[in-house]
C-alpha cells in the first residue's frame, strides 16, 4: 500500500477536526483515546487491557489471504466461560483499534464482522471475561490494500 | 435519513441467529476524491436488544468496511420475539430497525 506521511497526517487532523466539531455528549462512551491510538499496544493501554493471555480458546475464522481487502470477513468465537466482551485489534492498520463487541443477557459469545485491511497483518482478538483478558492472533495476508482508492 | 437495515432473526435451537446488514459508507478520513480527504463518516456505536433488553452491543472504528455486516447468536430466544438494533454514526445520525425471530428450519 502507498502510503505517504502526508495522508496518514491528513487522516488524523480530518478525525481530530471531526471530533472536535462534535457534541461531546455523543462521545461519552466512545473510547477516542483508544480509537485514535496509532499501535495495538497504546490503544489496550487505552482500554485498560493489561496481563492479556495467550490463550488456545479462542477461535478466529478469517481468511489466510484475503483477496479484497476493503472486506474481510471475520467470525471470532470465545469458548471461555464468562466472556463479557470480545476486542479486535488489526495490528498494522493506521489505527489499530477496531472495536468492541460486548455481550450481555443470553449472548453467544461469538461475533461475524467485515474489516478492511490495510496490508497484511496479525488480527488480534483481545477477550476479557471475569475481569482478565485473554488474548490471541491470526495473520491474515491482503493483497490489495482496503485504504485508499 | 440513512436507509433502513436488513435485519433477519432465524431460530436455530433455542439459539437466535442475528444477522444485520447496515447501509453506511464508512468513511476512513485516508480516502481521497479529486486530491481532497473524504472526511471521517462511519458508525461508531451499535446496540441489539431482544425484547427490549440489550444483549449485545458495539463501539466500532472506521476499519469497519462499508455497509457494514454483523452477526451475533442470542440464547434463549422464541419465534415472535422482538430483536431491535440501533446505530449512530460520528455525525450523530442515527438509526433504528427491528425485525421478529423466525423459527428455523
Amino acid at each position: 500500500m502507498l502510503q505517504t506521511r502526508r495522508t496518514v497526517t491528513f487522516g488524523l487532523a480530518a478525525a481530530l477536526g471531526a471530533a472536535l466539531l462534535k457534541p461531546l455528549s455523543a462521545l461519552a462512551a466512545w473510547n477516542q483515546g483508544a480509537f485514535q491510538a496509532k499501535s495495538a499496544l497504546d490503544g489496550m493501554k487505552a482500554l485498560g487491557i493489561t496481563n492479556a493471555q495467550d490463550s488456545g480458546d479462542i477461535v478466529i475464522r478469517a481468511p489466510d489471504i484475503a483477496e479484497n481487502g476493503a472486506v474481510v470477513p471475520m467470525d471470532i468465537t470465545s469458548n471461555i466461560p464468562g466472556t463479557t466482551s470480545i476486542s479486535v485489534f488489526i495490528e498494522k492498520n493506521p489505527f489499530p483499534y477496531t472495536g468492541t463487541f460486548e455481550f450481555a443477557a443470553g449472548a453467544v459469545p461469538f461475533v461475524h464482522l467485515r474489516a478492511k485491511i490495510g496490508e497484511s497483518t496479525p488480527v488480534r482478538v483481545v477477550v476479557a471475561a471475569g475481569g482478565k483478558f485473554y488474548t490471541t492472533a491470526k495473520e491474515v495476508k491482503v493483497t490489495i490494500g482496503g485504504c485508499g482508492g | 435519513m440513512a436507509d433502513p437495515m436488513k435485519i433477519r432473526a432465524t431460530l436455530q435451537g433455542d439459539v437466535a441467529d442475528v444477522r444485520v446488514l447496515m447501509a453506511h459508507p464508512m468513511e476512513t478520513g485516508q480516502r481521497k476524491q479529486a486530491g481532497k480527504a473524504v472526511p471521517l463518516h462511519f458508525i461508531q456505536s451499535i446496540t441489539a436488544q431482544l425484547n427490549g433488553r440489550t444483549v449485545f452491543s458495539a463501539d466500532i472504528s472506521q476499519a469497519i468496511s462499508r455497509n457494514p455486516v454483523f452477526a451475533f447468536k442470542v440464547k434463549g430466544a422464541k419465534a415472535g420475539d422482538k430483536i431491535t438494533v440501533t446505530w449512530k454514526d460520528n455525525k450523530g445520525e442515527t438509526r433504528t430497525d427491528e425485525t421478529t425471530v423466525r423459527a428455523g428450519s
